[in-house]
């Protein structure tokens, strides 16, 4: 339906210009951008107010006055009609305004700045292992299609979208800390080692880096391999496969065997002309499989102690601390929504193929 | 004549012996694909014990035997007793209709919720259609889990939550797939032809274009089972699915977590169930599409 409408805007002025129509994507991009978002903070207004906690009696507790009751009621703004309580919500989040979480009676947004880097942290390692790896399995198994690498690759990504990532955790952690002893177990760092360097970005890797802290860097490494690679092995699955079903369209084009006829190697072929070919769907992908980790992240983070979002949205939940629960909702939406839009943009700004 | 060359013969004498003969053609195709069988054994088996499990000779997957508190698998329990003394076998073979139950519960409200949006969004176009995309985009690009969880979360944690929450955040794919079978046909030849005899839209969508986008949404569907099982094992083991004593398998992994260390088997065995049928799941939608929708491999 959009794309009906490019085309059609597109037959009407036919001398288009590159500029125009990069400032016509542009706009539309960004009114789908916020038409989502505002869809997304809808969603949570609606869920925050068919919670069955009464919001005035988790302000003032349940022995205040009738007169106080009646004052927080109206500076809560339940009085009002349902679409200026909606409007009241959202100029609150545009001024930063999530509400006091009730568990760490901090405001929501100060507790979602600390607990954000941890998931990223490892939302950010798990991509690179697994784009790191997919790419060239996902190259491989597509040149040596029906091939024994193919159907390890197949399997591979039937595994990876099969296994519930909670329990691969746990069994991780029994067989590779508990048992074997090759990695550290829960948490971002032993007890030892905490508060030793300066928070700086809030990643423990880099900010040990940066105060040159090679101890603390080492142990940061030891927490964040085992979840890493699991919540990585998720990504590697997705990226593989994709990687091959691309690399296979793109290597039955025509330009593939010119290039092999008039003689080049292999190799620059396959790496080069091909896969750069299938760089922008790829970016793609890989943007929205690192959307889908900084979700996918909740479960993990549970397993492994990590003091990230996750957790802190499902401690929440378990306190009844719906402010705390909405705003890392809205967080985590708000990074997801942002990320599927756009990738989406450029791609279509990127590839000059998808312009209709 | 042999039942197969009834199947297979080019000149079928009715309409039941050509879909039946179709349906043959199909299954011979399928039947080559190794995996695809695997994973039709998995489900069928997911099934079969499912419907069967209050008749097969288990011990009940809710009494407790303290004196037999984890136990390791042996003769007596094959799969070990839990934190209860409660059979791990009952428990995962109960669990199954659990699992079963949530899966064709959220198939029931998304399919066709997914079909009515889709179609209609897809043939009557205009500005229906525009909004109805937009809604369903804006849906598209919501995070799941974490909707699923705020929303339990917001009700009460439980099975029905978690089934409603799972379904709300999983219709926006069928839509799509919807529309697009929708817009392929719209304007063919028989569907004006029903046009023209009169037929309503509403009629000409039941009868005329919902058949058709069947194939793509039913493999649709069982490739998406998979995600539903785990994202339901993910809501009940955070402790937010079915509540205990129910043997869902996520609750079951998240009890076994406090033994992992020395009665591993507490909560590794409910994951291997999961997987299992996940994967199961995951290689039958993988087969099917090779057979029903060669194009799109």
């Amino acid at each position: 339906m959009a794309n009906d409408v490019t085309t059609a805007a597109r037959a009407a002025a036919p001398g288009q210009i590159f500029g125009a129509e990069f400032a016509y994507e542009l706009i539309r991009f960004l009114g789908t951008l916020a038409l989502t978002l505002l869809g997304l903070t809808f969603v949570t207004f609606v869920i925050g107010r068919v919670v069955p906690i009464d919001p005035v009696l988790a302000v003032v507790g349940d022995r205040a006055m009738p007169e106080t009751y009646e004052r927080v009621r109206q500076e809560l703004g339940i009085d009002l009609p349902i679409y200026q309580q909606f409007w009241l919500y959202l100029t609150k989040i545009a001024e930063g305004d999530f509400g006091t979480s009730a568990m760490t009676s901090q405001p929501v947004l100060h507790d979602l700045f600390q607990y954000f880097p941890a998931t990223l942290e490892l939302a950010t390692a798990a991509t690179l292992i697994g784009v790191l790896l997919g790419i060239p399995l996902g190259v491989v198994a597509a040149t040596h299609q029906g091939r024994l690498i193919d159907h390890v690759t197949r399997i591979v990504g039937l595994i990876g979208y099969s296994i519930p990532v909670f329990w691969t955790g746990l069994v991780g952690l029994l067989v590779f800390y508990a048992w074997l002893g090759w990695v550290a177990g829960p948490g971002r760092l032993d007890i030892g080692y905490d508060g030793l360097v300066e928070p700086v970005t809030g990643l423990i890797t880099i900010d040990s880096l940066l105060s040159v802290d090679w101890d603390v860097f080492k142990n940061a490494i030891a927490h964040l391999l085992l979840p890493a690679s699991l919540l990585g092995y998720l990504t590697l699955a997705y990226v593989s496969r994709m990687t091959r079903s691309f690399m296979l369209t793109e290597l039955n084009q025509e330009y593939i065997l010119t290039a092999r006829a008039k003689g080049m190697p292999e190799r620059r072929v396959i790496w080069r002309h091909a896969l750069g070919n299938i760089i922008v769907p790829l970016i793609t992908v890989v943007a929205l499989s690192y959307a889908s980790l900084l979700e996918g992240a909740v479960l993990t983070e549970t397993v492994f102690a990590w003091p990230g979002l996750g957790q802190y949205i499902t401690r929440s939940l378990f306190n009844a601390d719906m402010n705390a629960v909405l705003g890392g909702t809205l967080l985590i939406g708000t990074i997801f929504v942002c990320l599927n839009v756009l990738c989406d943009m450029l791609y279509r700004l990127l590839d000059p193929r998808v312009r209709p | 004549m042999s039942a197969p060359d009834w199947l297979l013969t080019e000149a079928p004498a009715s309409r039941r012996q050509a879909s039946l003969g179709r349906w043959y053609r199909n299954w011979l195709v399928f039947r080559r694909n190794p995996l695809a069988m695997i994973g039709l054994a998995i489900v069928a088996l997911l099934i079969v014990t499912a419907v069967l499990a209050p008749v097969l000779p288990l011990q009940s997957p809710t009494a407790q035997a303290l004196s037999q508190r984890l136990a390791p698998p042996g003769a007596q329990h094959w799969l070990g007793t839990d934190e209860l003394g409660r059979d791990i076998l009952a428990r995962i073979i109960f669990g199954a209709r659990i699992t079963l139950g949530i899966v064709l519960m959220v198939v029931a409200i998304v399919v066709p919720l997914g079909l009515l949006i889709g179609t209609i969004s897809g043939y009557i176009g205009g500005a229906l259609d525009v909004v109805l995309m937009r809604i369903t985009d804006i849906f598209l690009a919501f995070p799941r889990l974490i909707l699923a969880l705020a929303f339990v979360a917001a009700i009460k944690p439980g099975l029905e939550s978690a089934i409603i929450a799972i379904a709300l955040t999983s219709w926006p794919p069928y839509a799509r797939i919807a529309r697009a079978e929708t817009l392929t046909v719209r304007n063919a030849d028989y569907v004006k032809v029903a046009k023209l005899q009169g037929a309503s839209w509403l009629r000409i969508i039941w009868h005329y274009i919902v058949p058709l986008c069947s194939t793509s949404v039913v493999v649709r569907m069982t490739l998406d089972m998979a995600g539903i099982i785990l994202t339901a094992a993910g809501l009940g083991f955070l402790g937010l699915g079915a509540q205990p004593p129910t043997p869902e398998w996520g609750a079951m992994i998240s009890t076994g977590r406090d033994f992992l260390l020395d009665q591993w088997w507490v909560a590794t065995i409910p994951g291997i169930a999961i997987f299992a049928v996940s994967l199961g799941f995951n290689l039958l939608g993988d087969g099917l599409r090779d057979v029903l929708d060669p194009k799109r491999t």
